[in-house]
């Protein structure tokens, strides 16, 4: 019945949160978040330090896992099935990819990068790797750099290098949504640009969770923006109206127009 | 929700990777219970062989507060302990004083000021000397610090407190200085770099950011070398002149717990009060290392707090 009412609306909902609680022992990082991201859009996510964005991103693909010190309450659903029963909890994160804020290129060459994750699904073919890993450093804007020293080591590169060989890591597996945490703080502006282009030709393909510091990257980016503050989001919209000032909670707008932050 | 390209239905499918992941997991789990299960069946064993006596002529006072040593006396054997406790705290202590010096100096040198080829020379020479066997360090107090603790201090034995101590700091310092050096080079660059960027000296570095962010692990490096003071047997049989002494000096031979145990348990009747009493003395050594490695343990917590 839910999907025929949201199949009624024409909007696909990629991931849905439903009153989402993180909490890392007695401090509470997210409390009540409940959205909805559609398939194929930009959802760009901005707000201050200790906002609970990178804690919300966390619970998306059960990186909470990690940390043992980290609760989780409410429901996180990816393709309508709630992320919190799966039995298979890796079939999922192949398919949700993350790139971090620091670069992490692994200790083997830039190929091996790259094709790690698909050589794990069981890829064997030379010749279907060599594309993959092609396709996937182009897109990274990484390619023309490296494409002479592809044995060379990943973890040798400078940092904003590093940086795109990570996102290049991340659509290995041509993810289904592709969540991004303030990936251009080692990345210098005319790359960052780069990428910002690639990540538009990639909403046709893949779903995309943007976090941001810079709310001007969100509004080039993001169809819909939210606006986390101290472990609530407060707004939810279409970014155009925040930016034109359409907001349902004053801070946005201050925030948006830097008065604070 | 037709036109997602994959099936909802593999998150609930066990992959092969899925059960290898699964299977893998139970065997290291195996392989780190198996330590817990070794320590509880030792700790067994000897409380079991030591229960006899305890339970039955076991005086803890007398144990722990005589110092008369004599079990194989068929009148009136005597159990104090406190002279072998002394023997091995003494020379243990020495052997402290001895090695933290050289481990600490040597680490800071290899770690942070030696470069290429002498430092993995030294690196390379420092494993070498930890794997001395420790027969040989006892060959070496006997035959050479003996003779040379007469000639220098005048004094009629060799085998002493002094001798054993330097014997077994100069055998704890290599294993000391290896961990301490992983605990340095485990201090990233960084840090070097951020600290040396503001006009400090190489020294200033290592004594304000170098040593303090490594401090957990020169801690664990001294006290594996206060355990390994503890456990070490038969340098200190060698070493110490093995005579039941409480020491009043340096110069006073001493007899260590692991040595007494080592010399006198092949002489003893099994189930004897003898008997006994040395496995008491192995639930006492196994108590202490336990209370050593757990302040440790706390130790390093309440710095990683503070």
């Amino acid at each position: 019945m839910v999907a025929a009412a949201i199949a009624a609306q024409g909007v696909v909902h990629k991931l849905a949160v439903r009153d989402l609680n993180i909490r890392y022992g007695d401090h509470v990082a997210l409390s009540g978040v409940s959205l909805e991201v559609r398939e194929h859009e930009i959802f760009g996510i901005i707000g201050p330090a200790n906002a609970g964005k990178t804690s919300f991103l966390k619970a998306l693909n059960r990186m909470d896992m990690f940390d043992s010190a980290m609760r989780v309450d409410g429901t996180v659903e990816f393709n309508g099935r709630d992320v919190r029963q799966l039995r298979n909890v890796y079939a999922l994160r192949k398919r949700i990819g993350v790139v971090f804020p620091l670069p992490v290129g692994l200790p083997m060459t830039i190929y091996e990068n790259v094709a790690l994750a698909p050589r794990l699904s069981g890829i064997r073919d030379r010749a279907e790797l060599d594309v993959i890993v092609e396709r996937c450093l182009t897109r990274a804007a990484l390619w023309d750099e490296v494409k002479d020293r592809l044995n060379s080591l990943g973890s040798l590169l400078s940092g904003g290098q590093q940086q795109r060989l990570t996102i290049a890591r991340a659509l290995s597996q041509s993810p289904e949504v592709l969540m991004l945490d303030e990936f251009s703080i080692a990345v210098d502006p005319v790359t960052t640009m780069r990428i910002e282009d690639v990540l538009k030709e990639l909403r046709s393909e893949m779903t995309i969770v943007l976090v941001t510091n810079l709310v001007q990257q969100a509004r080039r980016l993001a169809d819909r923006t939210a606006f986390f503050l101290d472990g609530a989001c407060v707004e939810i919209g279409d970014t155009e109206a925040l930016f034109e000032g359409e907001v349902q909670n004053p801070k946005t707008r201050d925030y948006i127009e830097g008065r604070f932050g | 929700m037709a036109e997602n390209p994959h099936s909802l239905d593999d998150f609930d499918r066990r992959t092969p990777d899925w059960y290898v992941d699964r299977l893998m997991q139970s065997l290291v789990f195996i392989g780190g219970f198996s330590a817990i299960v070794f320590i509880l069946g030792i700790f067994l064993f000897v409380a079991k062989e030591g229960l006899g006596f305890v339970t039955t002529d076991f005086d803890p006072v007398e144990f722990f507060t005589t110092e008369y040593w004599a079990p194989s006396d068929e009148d009136a054997p005597e159990f104090g302990i406190l002279a072998l406790i002394a023997g091995t705290a003494a020379v243990t202590g020495l052997a402290m004083l001895v090695a933290i010096p050289f481990a600490l100096g040597a680490a800071i040198y290899i770690g942070e000021f030696a470069t290429g080829k002498t430092r993995e020379f030294l690196k390379v020479l420092v494993e070498l000397l930890a794997a001395i066997p420790s027969v040989v360090w006892g060959f070496i107090g006997l035959s050479i610090m003996n003779p040379l603790i007469i000639a220098v201090f005048d004094v009629p034995v060799g085998l002493n407190v002094l001798n054993a101590g330097i014997i077994l700091g100069l055998m704890a310092a290599p294993i000391m200085t290896s961990i301490a050096e992983d605990a340095l080079k485990a201090v990233p660059d960084r840090y070097r770099e951020a600290a040396e960027a503001m006009g400090a000296t190489r020294w200033q570095v290592i004594v304000k950011v170098v040593l303090p962010a490594a401090k957990n692990g020169l801690l664990g490096a001294v006290l594996l070398g206060v355990g390994r003071g503890f456990g070490e047997t038969m340098a200190v049989l060698m070493a110490t002149g093995h005579s039941v002494n409480l020491p009043t000096s340096v110069f006073d031979s001493v007899r260590a717990l692991t040595a007494t145990i080592a010399a006198e348990l092949g002489e003893t009747a099994v189930g004897s009060e003898h008997y006994g009493a040395l496995f008491t003395i192995g639930i006492f050594l196994f108590l202490i290392t336990f209370v050593i490695n757990m302040t440790a343990d706390l130790i390093v917590r309440g710095v990683r707090k503070g």
